[in-house]
């Protein structure tokens, strides 16, 4: 397990010099001077000079990216040239309201997939299973931003019984907190559950044929048992992984829903900064998310080798 | 692995139990996906010739008009005709929807037959290479480089196909894999075929069809990034008609006039839909794995 975990990490390291040589890639495609944009249009040519002579912007690229990659490492992401607030300070803020709203998102899909996905796999061709399945690759073509305007004519305008917009502090008041997260979790588990429940019910499927599930129905086990212990659990394995990957998609998602119901996390700081042309906190924040996706996907990749050991020897 | 093939492009990639039973039954819903697809394509090439008003044209008392002779599927919050708009926003999802899987299907099916034909070195680059972009969360990608480039169609068409690359590469690479070891691959390398012709005239042809249903896939995500991105007011600039930023206005008059939102929803919706159930239908019948068919 060890020398499992060394391989991978040493695979990890030029992964993450990559994003972050890739986040700064991207933030030099901006056409024009960043000294331009930040002193405006009206700034005379020697305070232009001053500040990209303050800011490094003369030197090479790769001497840029190399200062840049050390002030990174110390922690140091620059602040914004707009507000002055440092980019550590802007995500550390945000990032509570994220991971809440993630971890609910995928709760909830998770409470809605496992149900139906077992549904499905024991009715195994029925009516009932084409037509969730069906339901589900449906739903594959109705992205998070179509299912958040669904849920706020049906809920907020409509029905009137959960707000639209805004987003209360946890210890401020936890049930209006609660309340908030309630459409944008739905809108993320919407778009989530088609997904799992697929891959749950063809692992499910597959893992109800083995003999072991027959020597359990000829022992007179419950149904719900057989269903629950003996074949949840060594089907849930793909389960495992995908709700890892999807939360590349999930950030994306977060991004999308954060603006439209006006939660402060590090999707709406992401789109305020391009709606405010802030690159600095845009670059910041972008860095941030490249590199918690990388290490998310690190995490996914252990978890996979602890529960399954063919991965650990390198067999699958 | 097989799992994480197109995780960029995520339209759910899994055959295993439900294809045999869908493809069945698809016949219906297949052809009727192929007829709207073309009339929206219609309608998208020929939008300047069809008896409709401008999409931009501003009808200052005409704000949120219902339906009438001229207006036919009523007017927008700036008075502009609603029917125009969707018709010439099948245009722009269609060109970036199109376009930008071409990109993608292009550099990342080489890249894919190539790392699949020459393994070793060249390989591990590709795929490094591959989970690289992979790395970054797609949305994320996208808006912070159109943020950076500028917004326009052509740099979103860019944007969405370097993402979509990713995705091809690794589907070309596993067909490409497989066929090496065929016998007609070393048949032609045994009558001192050059590479070229092999991966040319012996590859190519194989790996075109799984390819060309996951473009439809990619079409489908690519219509849905670009709407994402104009719903959030970072896609196409207006005053141009895009279904994304149609429900992005839409939802401002959600309480007094929801069809505005709703309409450009359904045309995306469906849209998206008829080019998933052509390219899944298409990459079943395709699938390289023996389970499949």
């Amino acid at each position: 397990m060890a020398r499992f975990i060394g391989r991978r990490l040493i695979y990890l390291l030029p992964v993450l010099l990559a994003v972050t040589l890739l986040t700064f890639l991207i933030a030099s495609l901006l056409p024009g001077d960043l000294a331009v944009t930040i002193l405006g249009d009206q700034a005379t040519p020697e305070k232009v000079a001053a500040l990209r002579a303050q800011m490094g912007l003369d030197l090479p690229l790769w001497q840029r990216y190399l200062l840049w990659l050390w002030d990174v490492l110390h922690g140091d992401l620059g602040r914004s040239f707009r507000t002055g607030e440092t980019v550590l300070a802007a995500v550390s803020d945000r990032l509570p309201v994220s991971l809440e709203l993630m971890v609910l998102a995928e709760v909830t899909a998770l409470l809605i997939a496992i149900p139906l996905a077992i549904l499905c796999a024991v009715k195994n061709g029925s009516a009932t299973d084409r037509f969730l399945t069906g339901l589900a690759f449906g739903k594959l073509s109705l992205p998070p931003f179509m299912v958040a305007i669904l849920l706020i004519y049906l809920f907020a305008v409509s029905l009137n019984l959960l707000p639209a917009t805004g987003w209360v502090p946890l210890a401020e008041d936890p049930i209006a907190n609660i309340r908030s997260f309630v459409l944008p979790a739905l809108t993320l588990a919407i778009a989530e559950w088609p997904v799992l429940m697929r891959v749950l019910r063809s692992d499910m499927i597959a893992t109800l044929q083995e003999d072991y599930i027959a020597m359990a129905k000829a022992k007179g086990l419950r149904p719900s048992r057989i269903l629950l212990v003996h074949a949840l659990k060594p089907s849930s394995l793909t389960l495992v992984t995908v709700t890892g990957i999807n939360i590349g998609r999930l950030i994306g998602g977060t991004v999308i829903v954060e603006s439209i119901f006006a939660l402060p996390g590090i999707g709406r700081l992401l789109v305020g900064a391009i709606y405010a042309r802030d690159f600095i906190i845009l670059q910041g924040a972008v860095l941030f998310v490249a590199v918690g996706f990388v290490v998310v996907n690190f995490i996914v990749d252990m978890l996979y080798a602890v529960l399954d050991p063919r991965i650990r020897h390198g067999r699958a | 692995m097989a799992v994480r093939d197109g995780a960029a492009f995520d339209v759910g990639v899994d055959t295993s139990a439900v294809a045999p039973v869908r493809r069945r039954r698809v016949g219906g819903l297949f052809i009727a996906s192929l007829i709207w697809i073309a009339l929206v394509a219609l309608g998208a090439i020929f939008a300047d010739l069809l008896p409709i008003p401008s999409p931009t044209d501003m009808d200052m008392l005409g704000k949120r008009a219902l339906p009438s002779a001229e207006h036919w599927l009523g007017n927008d919050v700036l008075g502009r005709d609603v029917f125009s708009r969707l018709i010439y926003g099948g245009r722009i999802s269609l060109t970036v929807g199109l376009l930008a899987p071409v990109l993608g299907v292009t550099i990342g099916g080489a890249l894919g037959l190539l790392a699949g034909y020459f393994r070793g070195r060249l390989e591990t680059f590709i795929t490094g290479g591959v989970d690289v972009l992979l790395a970054f969360p797609p949305l994320v990608f996208a808006l912070a480089v159109t943020a950076y480039l500028g917004q326009s169609i052509a740099n979103i068409t860019l944007v969405i196909g370097v993402l979509g690359i990713p995705a091809f590469t690794r589907v070309a690479r596993a067909v490409t894999l497989s066929l090496s070891e065929r016998e007609f691959v070393t048949a032609a390398r045994a009558l001192g075929a050059t590479h070229s012709r092999i991966i040319l005239r012996e590859l190519l042809p194989n790996v075109a069809l799984p390819l060309v249903a996951f473009f439809l896939l990619g079409v489908a995500v690519t219509i849905v990034v670009e709407g994402a991105l104009s719903f959030l007011g970072l896609g196409v600039p207006p005053p141009a008609p895009s279904w994304g930023s149609m429900i992005g206005e839409g939802r401002e008059s959600l309480d007094i006039a929801p069809w505005l939102a709703f309409l450009p929803a359904l045309f995306m919706f469906l849209t998206v839909l008829a080019f998933n159930v052509v390219g899944d239908t298409l990459r079943a019948l395709t699938d390289p794995r023996p389970g499949a068919l």
